[in-house]
Order: C-alpha cells, then sequence, then structure tokens
C-alpha cells in the first residue's frame, strides 16, 4: 500500500517496528529483493519488472543488523531533510551516518556504497524515490542543443552555454522546456565524445540535443531523456562502446536497471534504439585494427547479457553478441578518430542517421 | 647415507691414531669449540650432558644403547679445551652416597698418553649427599640470547622435568627450574645393531672385534634379529661362505656383506630399547618453564630409520605470555638435549614449515614457520639419532624421520585447533551479545525519531527481548551453523594438504 507521502511512509515505517518491538518480537522490516532472480521482463509494456520475492531483515540477526541499521538510519536522515525542506546528497547522507558507536569499534557505515544502497532499499520500503526522500544523487553529465527550460525561475538556452553545457541535476522533474526546435537526442556515454562534438558544433549543424554522462547513466539523465521522449516525441539514439557494458547501458535506458527495477516504470523508456558503435559498424568503417582483445571477465558479461529475456529472442542483438564473441574483441568510440579526428562528427554520425542504421 | 656417521666413525679411530691435542687443534670446529662464545655452550652442556646422564665417557661404538653422548669425546674435549686455554685442571669433587666420603681431584689430559692424569685426590668435607661437581676455567665469552648458557639450561630444564636445575649467571643473576616431576625416565635398555643400521666403517670395526669365529656366528651374535636361517641368507645374497673367519675379512668382503644384508629382507628391530619422555611429561617440562594458557603433547610409536628405531614426540605450549606478532619458537631436542645451532638446517624445522598449521589456528604463509603466540617441541629418542654434523647441531632429513615429526606435529596441531576453535567460538558469543547491545541505543534513537515514540520505552523493550531464550538460541544457531561450517572446511581443505 503506497502511502500518501514520503513523510508518511516514513513514519508508517517507525511504527510498524514498534509494534514488533512491543509485541516482544524481533524486529524485522521487509524488503524486495533487487536481483535478477526477482526480476522479469514485462512483454507487454516492454519494460522490467520487479517480482514479488521479499527478504526479511531482521535486528536480532548478526548477519542483518548492520543493514538494519543503516537503512533505519537513513530513513531518519530522510524524515529530518523533508521536515526541514532541505536536500542532500548522497555524498552528505554518508558523512551524516558514519560515526563509531560510543565505547566500541563498531561504525555505523563504512563506505558511501552502504548508505547508497540503503538508500535505495528505502525506495522500495517507502515506494518512493531517493529524491522524493529529499537526497539526491551528484550532478553528473553535460547538455548541449535547441533548447530553452526554465529552472527555479532562471530560462537557460542549452544553445548558449559555453564549452561546458548544462550541467544536469539529480532531479529534474522541477523543469519545464519553453521551447524545444531539435529534432532528435543523441545520448553517448562518453564525456570525451560528447566534447568532440560540442567543440564540432555537432548539434548545431544537425539540430539536435546531445548528451552524455560517465558511465552508468544517472537517474537524473534517464528522468532527462525519458521526458525529452514523452513530452516532445523526440527520437532517443544511444551511442556507446562496442563491448557489453556499452549495451548494457543501452539496455538500462530502455528497459529498467535489475537492481532499480522498482524504478523502471518511470523511467524506462522502451522506444530508444542503438545507434553504435555496432559490429558493423567495426566492418564497414574499416575498424578491426584498434580491437581490444576481450578478458574472460568480458566474455562471461557478454554471456549474462545475451541470456537476459529481454535479448534473449531478439535476432539482431544475438546476431550482435555473436559478433563479437566470434571477433573476441571489443572497440571504443574513439577509435573513429584514428580515421580523423572530426570523422565521428563529419561522417560517421550524419552517415549512420540518414540511413538510420539503428538496432532496436 | 649419512656422511657424519662416517665422520663420526673416522674420528674416532684418528682419535686412537693421532695425539689428542693435534686432533683437538684441528677439529675444533666439529666439536662445538669454534669460538669463544660457542666454547662456553659446549663446555656447559658436555658437563650438564654427561654429568646428569652419570657418564663420564661415551661407550657407544659397541652398545646401542639411547644415551646423551654420541662419541664420547664431549667432556673430555671440554676438559682439554680448558687446559689449552688456560693451563688449570679441572676440578671434580664426587660422592656416590651418604655413607661414603667425598673425593676431591684435580687432573690434566695427558696429551701424549691420550689419558686423564690426576694430579691431585684427597677426601674432601662436601655437605652433599651425593653427586659430582665439576669445575674448569676457560677462556670464553659469556653472551645472553637464543644461543646461551641461559637458552640451553631453560631448554633443558623443559625436556628433563625429573631435573632441578639452579643455575647462577655471571651476573649472579640465579634462575632455578624445580623438578616437576618425580618420576625418573625410564632406563633405556641395550640393544645389539640391527644389519640394516650398520655403515661399512662399523662392520669393518665389528668383523676385526669379534670373537666369533665365523661369518654366520659373527652375524647371529653381534647383530639384532638375525637367526641362523637369516645370516645364511646374508651369506647366499653376499656371495661370501658362511664359515668364513671374521678377522680375515678384508674391505672387499665387507662390502660385499653390506650389499647381502641389503638384499636380505631382516625383521625390523625391537623398539622397546627406546625411551620417550611421555606425553605428559613434556607437557608438565612446557608448563614448568613457559607461561602459556594451553599446553599439548604426543608421543608417536616407535619407528625406524634406517635399521635404527626412534621415537617422535612433540608439544606445543601456546597463547599466554608468548608473543602473538612473530613466528612460533621451536624447541628441538635428540635424546633429552637441546638443539641451539643450525635451525634452518634441522629437518625438524623443515617437518614444522611443510605441515600445515592454518587448519589449528595459527597463521603461516607457503612452507614456512606458522605464525602465533606458540612454542612447538620436537623431540627425536634413538639409539643413533643421526645429525647432519659431528657437532650435533641438527637433524639429518630422512624421510621416515620427518614423515614421523609431521604426524606427531599434526596430532598436537589437531589438539591445539580444538583448542583455540573453543576460544574463539567462546569469544565470538561474547561479542555478538555484545554487538546487539551496542546497537541497542542507536536503533531506539531512530526509530523514536522516526515514530514519534519515546526512546526510553523503546531501549527497555529492546532490551527484554534481547535477553529472551529464543531470541538467545537464535543467534547461537545462527553463528555456530555458519561457525562450524567454516571449520569443517578448512580441516578438510588442511588434511587434503596433509597427503
Amino acid at each position: 500500500m503506497k502511502s500518501e507521502s514520503p513523510k508518511k511512509a516514513l513514519i508508517g515505517l517507525g511504527k510498524g517496528i514498534v509494534q514488533d518491538i512491543e509485541k516482544g518480537q524481533n524486529p524485522s522490516i521487509e524488503i524486495s529483493i533487487r536481483a535478477l532472480s526477482n526480476v522479469s521482463f514485462d512483454k507487454k509494456t516492454k519494460k522490467l519488472l520487479l517480482g514479488e520475492k521479499t527478504s526479511k531483515r531482521e535486528f536480532f540477526n548478526a548477519g542483518h543488523i548492520k543493514k538494519f541499521v543503516q537503512t533505519l538510519e537513513v530513513a531518519k536522515i530522510s524524515k529530518d531533510l523533508i521536515d526541514s525542506s532541505k536536500h542532500a546528497s548522497l555524498r552528505d547522507v554518508f558523512y551524516m551516518t558514519k560515526r563509531t558507536i560510543q565505547g566500541t569499534k563498531i561504525n555505523i557505515v563504512d563506505e558511501q556504497a552502504e548508505t547508497d544502497n540503503a538508500i535505495e532499499d528505502l525506495e522500495l520500503i517507502t515506494d518512493f524515490s531517493r529524491e522524493q526522500l529529499n537526497m539526491n544523487a551528484n550532478k553528473m553529465g553535460s547538455v548541449a542543443g535547441r533548447v530553452i527550460i526554465e529552472d527555479k525561475g532562471d530560462a537557460i538556452d542549452w544553445s548558449k552555454l559555453g564549452s561546458g553545457g548544462w550541467s544536469i541535476p539529480s532531479n529534474v522533474e522541477e523543469i519545464e522546456f519553453k521551447k524545444v526546435s531539435a529534432k532528435y537526442v543523441i545520448y553517448m556515454e562518453k564525456a570525451a565524445v560528447w566534447e568532440r562534438l560540442h567543440e564540432d558544433k555537432f548539434w548545431d549543424k544537425q539540430n539536435c540535443i546531445i548528451i552524455s554522462s560517465q558511465g552508468q547513466t544517472t537517474r537524473g539523465i534517464r528522468r532527462l531523456l525519458q521526458r525529452l521522449h514523452s513530452e516532445h516525441s523526440l527520437p532517443i539514439y544511444i551511442l556507446t562502446d562496442f563491448d557489453p557494458y556499452g549495451i548494457y547501458i543501452y539496455s538500462v535506458i530502455k528497459f529498467g536497471s535489475i537492481s532499480l527495477a522498482h524504478m523502471a516504470e518511470s523511467m524506462a523508456i522502451p522506444d530508444v534504439k542503438f545507434l553504435g558503435i555496432s559490429a558493423d559498424d567495426v566492418i564497414n568503417y574499416d575498424l578491426k585494427k584498434h580491437f581490444i582483445t576481450l578478458k574472460p571477465v568480458d566474455v562471461s558479461r557478454l554471456k549474462q547479457i545475451s541470456d537476459y529475456d529481454w535479448f534473449k529472442n531478439s535476432k539482431p542483438w544475438q546476431r550482435q553478441f555473436k559478433m563479437m564473441r566470434d571477433f573476441n574483441a571489443k572497440l571504443e568510440i574513439q577509435a573513429l578518430s584514428s580515421r580523423g579526428i572530426s570523422f565521428i562528427t563529419d561522417k560517421y554520425l550524419p552517415e549512420k542517421i540518414r540511413k538510420e542504421e539503428l538496432i532496436d | 647415507m649419512a656422511e657424519a656417521e662416517i665422520k663420526a666413525y673416522e674420528l674416532a679411530r684418528k682419535q686412537r691414531e693421532i695425539s689428542i691435542a693435534e686432533f683437538f687443534e684441528k677439529n675444533r670446529h666439529l666439536l662445538g669449540f669454534d669460538n669463544k662464545r660457542k666454547a662456553l655452550l659446549t663446555a656447559v652442556k658436555e658437563a650438564v650432558d654427561k654429568v646428569f646422564a652419570k657418564l663420564l665417557y661415551g661407550s657407544k661404538f659397541h652398545h646401542l644403547q639411547q644415551k646423551r653422548g654420541q662419541q664420547g669425546i664431549g667432556i673430555s674435549a671440554a676438559v682439554l679445551y680448558a687446559q689449552l686455554t688456560t693451563g688449570k685442571p679441572a676440578k671434580i669433587t664426587s660422592r656416590i652416597g651418604q655413607k661414603e666420603p667425598a673425593y676431591y681431584q684435580e687432573l690434566n689430559i695427558d696429551i701424549q698418553g691420550n689419558k686423564p692424569e690426576i694430579i691431585k685426590q684427597e677426601q674432601a668435607n662436601w655437605n652433599k649427599e651425593h653427586g659430582t661437581k665439576i669445575e674448569m676455567e676457560l677462556e670464553a665469552s659469556y653472551q645472553k640470547g637464543l644461543q646461551s648458557v641461559d637458552e640451553y639450561l631453560k631448554q633443558t630444564a623443559i625436556i628433563n622435568p625429573h631435573v632441578t636445575i639452579i643455575y647462577t649467571s655471571p651476573k649472579a643473576e640465579q634462575e632455578i627450574y624445580s623438578r616437576s616431576t618425580e618420576q625418573l625416565p625410564a632406563e633405556p635398555k641395550e640393544i645389539k645393531p640391527h644389519p640394516y643400521g650398520v655403515e661399512i666403517g662399523l662392520l669393518m670395526r665389528m668383523l676385526d672385534n669379534t670373537t666369533a669365529r665365523s661369518l654366520q656366528s659373527f652375524l647371529t651374535t653381534e647383530f639384532s634379529r638375525v637367526g641362523d636361517g637369516t645370516a645364511k641368507e646374508i651369506c647366499q645374497n653376499a656371495g661370501l661362505l658362511p664359515g668364513m673367519k671374521p678377522a680375515e675379512a678384508t674391505r672387499i668382503h665387507a662390502e660385499k656383506l653390506m650389499q647381502g644384508i641389503e638384499k636380505t629382507r631382516i625383521i625390523a628391530p625391537p623398539t622397546d630399547c627406546i625411551s620417550p619422555i611421555t606425553e605428559a611429561l613434556i607437557e608438565k617440562g612446557l608448563r614448568s618453564v613457559i607461561n602459556a594458557e594451553f599446553y599439548c603433547s604426543t608421543t608417536r610409536p616407535p619407528a625406524v630409520y634406517r635399521g635404527n628405531p626412534f621415537v617422535i614426540e612433540a608439544g606445543i605450549a601456546y597463547g599466554g605470555e608468548i608473543p602473538a606478532d612473530s613466528s612460533a619458537t621451536i624447541l628441538r631436542f635428540a635424546n633429552r638435549v637441546p638443539l641451539l645451532y643450525q635451525q634452518g638446517a634441522c629437518s625438524m624445522t623443515e617437518s614444522i614449515a611443510k605441515t600445515s598449521w592454518k587448519p589449528y589456528g595459527l597463521g603461516q604463509s607457503q612452507n614456512s614457520i606458522p605464525t602465533g603466540p606458540a612454542v612447538i617441541l620436537v623431540h627425536i629418542a634413538s639409539v643413533w639419532v643421526p645429525f647432519t654434523s659431528e657437532a650435533k647441531e641438527a637433524l639429518a632429513h630422512y624421510p621416515e624421520i620427518i614423515k614421523e615429526i609431521k604426524l606427531a606435529l599434526q596430532e598436537c596441531g589437531r589438539k591445539l585447533g580444538l583448542y583455540i576453535s573453543r576460544k574463539t567460538r567462546t569469544t565470538r558469543q561474547l561479542e555478538r551479545a555484545s554487538l546487539f547491545e551496542n546497537y541497542i541505543p542507536e536503533i531506539a534513537e531512530s526509530l523514536s525519531h522516526l515514530s514519534g515514540e519515546q526512546k526510553e520505552k523503546i531501549l527497555e523493550q529492546l532490551k527484554k527481548i534481547l535477553n529472551k531464550p529464543e531470541i538467545r538460541a537464535q543467534m547461537e544457531k545462527d553463528q555456530n551453523q555458519d561457525y562450524d561450517e567454516k571449520m569443517k572446511l578448512s580441516l578438510e581443505k588442511g588434511n587434503q594438504n596433509e597427503e
């Protein structure tokens, strides 16, 4: 049962546990399991769906106690933040939690990964996103293109922000699109490629929006992509390295991520298309000489991805996976620079988009 | 075959042929007098070994009996060393019983005649009921440390729990190691050599010295486990006539005889001639000298290397005042004598390093001495202890011996492992309970914050739940399960390593 507000959900969590204690029971929290075993692919919506499997986290259990305490600790911080109408970064939350229990050597948390995890658990428990719980991820990623938005009363023109572009905040719910002239969006895995395209004014020549993050796509970016797609019907193309991790970035944007399957509903964009680098690009643009041999860990990741339900029955994707296995190699986007520094801007991308060489 | 033994016999033969002083000068390093520090230790060692074993000279070349000395040159070498460095005679006071008077002697070694020369002998007033006192003045240097007189006496006390040692150091510090048992070690039985154990040198000397008239009777009378049938078989395998006169045997005959022995199956020697210290006394010895929290020991059944019976014993002291942050201390003993030098060259050390200690709760990197608060003791008792050299500092690397040492160490290790695992479990139980206690205020705080209930109330209720028997039992079950599995796994792993 979803509570009316994040605050009510947090109070509900506390009261539930206190009830356990009053009954003299081992206090516990039920949490959905965030793993592939509890994620299914909904063929109708083409989004990942979190299953019904839950695990019980108990206080009087040596294996659970640390996470139990961490979860309640971040819940307490979240409630404080909501009460005082403030927002904290994930890093802030880590430091607000980090301390040693008096007279012991026990640290509540040792690494930020632990609070990050506890916050994701709290999302599942309360059914509210961390942004709604007043906890934000770091700004990561840049955007440029012919778009004007309004953010907290400021009008911002994405085409007039110099060399850095606009940095995408963790929460993009509040921004408003004032004018969108661009015709499509390219999201790229690598900031360095974004900078290349920006310097070449690719977005101006092609009238598109270019967005990047560094590595995994943040939720702010995913939400921004989704809004551009749903509110302005812009096609979204994904540009990554030719390797299993690049394909997983595409997979997360399109179907949702396994560890955040509970967010898939609001974040997945089933219409996005994969632009490159594809196995065919490797052949068509003569890039084999820049191959990097797959390591055993790459091979096993490739195997995992090709077995995912949402890829298993896709002929085009299985063909890509097979070619990667046969090459026994991966390739970086920047390998295109071997054909000239602006080859990607002048030839590769315009040609790919014109010919619509896309994988769905 | 051990070079050491061959050399030992050669030394012995030389001892007769050349002047003892000359021999000493040439061989002082072999006898343990290579430097002043070691000279002191060797002199004390020889005196202690010989006096407490009631032996003033060795007699092993004709009898195999487990004794402390081996070549019978130790104490005379010490007297000689004193004589050569200071020119002073050895002073000996001795009394054999309450009713007998004490005698006082001063003696030198007659270098030419190669025998003791009594300078002075008289009745003396001595308030001891019985005993022997030796005084020698020699040039030496006194230092503390791992290879010192102090350490030697400490280890002697451990391995001889029936002995009281009162030691006054040159700095007038007194150390008393009182006896921890009244039980005297069993008197070792004398046995004849077993054919498999003889070397060509010894065999030739035996052939020379025997009163037997024929090879066959030589074999049956001079060796153990050889009857007429076996003797005939040996002669046949050697291609020698059983009626041949031993006195006429040449080196070539002796070599043939050796080959014959090798080809013949002979029953293993009797093993009842070995007197081990026994498990209980090793533990007592460790307890009386080392302040630890756990002790264990093992005596292996007798085994045989090259026809020589031997018994391996091992002991471990763990925890307490033993430093935890370094390698385990190794105490090596042969026939109740501490071995202080050449630890690295000793097969006892090798056996310890090749035993896997991790399953037993000690730290260890591959094939090295384990680390942790442990003292590991190894003792070999044998009628003939094979050393790597005449200085008797390190045990030779016979596979049979190494195997026995490892088995003894593993037996001790299992006892130690059990103790450590029980101890860890108890500490873990305590830690576990206090873990929950420590977290209770934290959780009460955040719950009170979230729910608006009183912190104190939540705190009290949580404490009550912690003490509920079913919660305790649950905690216990959780932890024992994962602990037992871990222990089982590591033991299985360890046993695989141990062949």
